[in-house]
């Protein structure tokens, strides 16, 4: 896939003198896209307002009450998920924060390092090696997990944080962009004054060029956050001990005792909205800082 | 001399040392487990004596046959053919709500549009088991709105986890935590096309439909190309969302797609060699598909470009 830099025109002022009959043909117009957007946005946002509802409803309202009417059992619900194995569920958080935080800085590290490489250099072997590197992002999770857990075993590592952080460390996808980026953010003459001057490859990258790229990391360190916080077969594959369940894969088990003990499901859906908060939180906060042009492949000169 | 001479091999040797890390994280983690996964495709157990003491349970070659165990096995297929059906549901309307909610979201004097956007754009940070847990909940009849409007109404309530339905309900899943991402894709690409284009075309008498059809669409194909690709790659791997269903309902079997086939036959059953060979497999179409979908995107691409240039 090549990548595009195109110039974005200043947006166009409109033309004044309109015809009479314009204006309401206007007004209907802008009706039509804002009542879809609603739509959809109303589409989306309904599980995550059920969880709300639902988080406040006792096992007993749970299964009897109109699915949006609120309950009241939602301080009692979280004290019985605190209570449940002894609060093992912040420990789910706290591993999943664990992985997803310290996962993507290593892979947005590695993708910057790629990245720049790929972009600034000519050398022999460039483009092999970049399509063999994209070609990761076609393998099917699971032939790479299985055998990935077959190696893990051999080195006694299966079953540890590190089983579930060191293959997720390399992001084709992140390298993919990340070359991009540093493509569009880093001019060759500036590479090429600093070697002028004297100074190292690694002092040129980290003073002059990471400066420049950050925009673009920031980008690749949230869809890294957003894939490893998101991944379930990985560790589901890696751990038996539930102690280092990301929070996935503590919820998942929650559901598949609810099976038989439906009391767990209040405990599930409680913490499946307490789960989302964070998530929701941190996506309103960071995403004006997330550069979505990266994402589509194009970066605006 | 020596000063440049360093520095010239500085310069040479750099980008090596740059891409060290990711080569050999894709040495440890891509390119080993795949060389692992075919070399095991190739194995199998054989079993002598009575299985009793050391020696009794050997590794050997198996030439293809755990290939065409696989490739005979009806589950793996009936599984493939689920993912088929599954794929031709989420794609179209996935891709045809991304769309449409991009061309919304750059019409004239829309209302609303940041918070709209940031709404549709939400199901992309909660994780996939997450979202098939609350949809999952509210697919339940006891649980479930649209069974409480069925049941106001005195109409039948389909089951939504059995049959055709629990295809619905999956695709809803997959629809729902992808279509935002799609949006972004395709809006910033519409946000690139320069502002002159749609000018001449309202001076030309043109309506905001036509533009949108004529303009806008074809102008936005090469990030639906891309969006496209991407989805059809999820679509061949999904493993959450039934995985995350199967306690809520017995329709889901244990090897409802291929990868959870895979995933059944290695931890399961514990035949890692036929794993193997069914990964391998999965893999393999899912090159074999990308590829191909690649060179003929590319194919049209020079085309165009041909006949732009002929003109």
């Amino acid at each position: 896939m090549s990548s595009l830099a195109v110039q974005k025109a200043s947006p166009a002022t409109g033309t004044t003198g309109a015809a009479r009959s314009r204006p309401p043909l206007r007004g209907r117009i802008a009706l039509v896209p804002t009542i879809t957007l609603l739509l959809g946005a109303l589409y989306c946002l309904l599980p995550v307002a059920w969880v709300v509802i639902a988080s406040t409803k006792s096992g007993s309202e749970l299964f009897s009450t109109f699915t949006f009417l609120p309950g009241s059992g939602f301080t009692d619900n979280v004290h019985d998920l605190n209570a449940y194995r002894d609060g093992i569920y912040w420990q789910w958080m706290a591993n999943s924060a664990l992985y997803a935080v310290l996962g993507a800085l290593l892979s947005t590290a590695v993708s910057a390092f790629s990245g720049y490489a790929l972009a600034i250099y000519r050398f022999r072997g460039r483009e092999t090696l970049f399509n063999v590197l994209l070609a990761g992002v076609l393998m099917p999770p699971i032939i790479l997990a299985i055998p990935q857990y077959l190696l893990m075993a051999k080195a006694d590592l299966t079953d540890s944080y590190w089983s579930v952080l060191l293959p997720q460390i390399l992001s084709p996808y992140g390298v993919y962009l990340a070359r991009i980026y540093a493509a569009a953010a880093v001019p060759s003459d500036v590479v090429e004054a600093g070697r002028m001057d004297g100074a190292s490859e690694w002092r040129i990258f980290t003073r002059v060029a990471l400066p420049m790229m950050v925009p673009g990391m920031v980008t690749v360190f949230l869809f890294q956050f957003v894939a490893i916080w998101n991944n379930f077969l990985l560790p589901y594959i890696m751990l038996s001990d539930d102690e280092k369940f990301p929070i996935t894969l503590g919820l998942f088990t929650l559901l598949e005792q609810g099976a038989n003990t439906p009391a767990l499901y209040t405990l599930v859906i409680t913490g499946a909205f307490l789960a989302v908060i964070p998530l929701v939180a941190l996506f309103l906060v960071i995403q004006r800082f997330w550069s979505l042009d990266l994402l589509s492949g194009a970066v605006k000169s | 001399m020596t000063t440049a001479r360093r520095r010239s091999y500085g310069v040479k040797g750099a980008p090596y040392a740059f891409l060290l890390p990711a080569t050999l994280l894709f040495a440890l983690f891509f390119a080993l487990p795949i060389g692992y996964a075919v070399w095991l495709s190739f194995r199998k157990v054989r079993v002598s004596g009575l299985g009793l003491g050391s020696g009794a349970r050997k590794e050997v070659w198996a030439g293809l046959g755990n290939y065409t165990d696989a490739f005979t096995d009806s589950e793996l297929l009936d599984g493939a053919l689920r993912v088929l059906g599954y794929g031709c549901i989420v794609v179209p309307v996935m891709l045809g709500l991304a769309l449409l909610f991009a061309l919304m979201l750059d019409s004239d004097k829309v209302r609303l549009a940041p918070f709209t956007r940031l709404a549709i754009f939400l199901p992309y940070a909660i994780p996939g088991v997450v979202a098939a847990l609350l949809w999952g909940f509210l697919y339940l009849p006891d649980v479930s709105p649209f069974y409480f409007v069925l049941e106001r109404l005195g109409m039948p309530q389909p089951d939504l986890l059995d049959g055709g339905p629990l295809y619905l309900a999956l695709s809803n899943i997959a629809v729902w935590g992808g279509t935002g991402f799609n949006m972004i894709v395709i809006y910033t690409s519409l946000q690139a096309i320069p502002a002159e284009v749609y000018e001449a075309a309202k001076l030309d008498g043109a309506t905001p439909t036509q533009i949108a059809l004529r303009i806008k669409i074809p102008m936005v194909a090469p990030s639906l190309v891309l969006t496209f690709f991407f989805s059809i790659i999820a679509t061949l791997q999904v493993f959450n969302e039934p995985t995350t269903l199967k306690p809520l309902t017995n329709s889901v079997s244990t090897t409802w797609s291929p990868l959870m086939k895979v995933y059944r036959d290695a931890f399961g059953t514990g035949d890692i060699y036929q794993a193997a060979a069914e990964a391998v497999i999965i893999a393999f179409a899912t090159l074999v598909l990308s590829f191909g979908f690649l060179r003929a995107a590319n194919r049209r691409n020079k085309q165009d470009a041909s006949h732009e240039g002929a003109r």
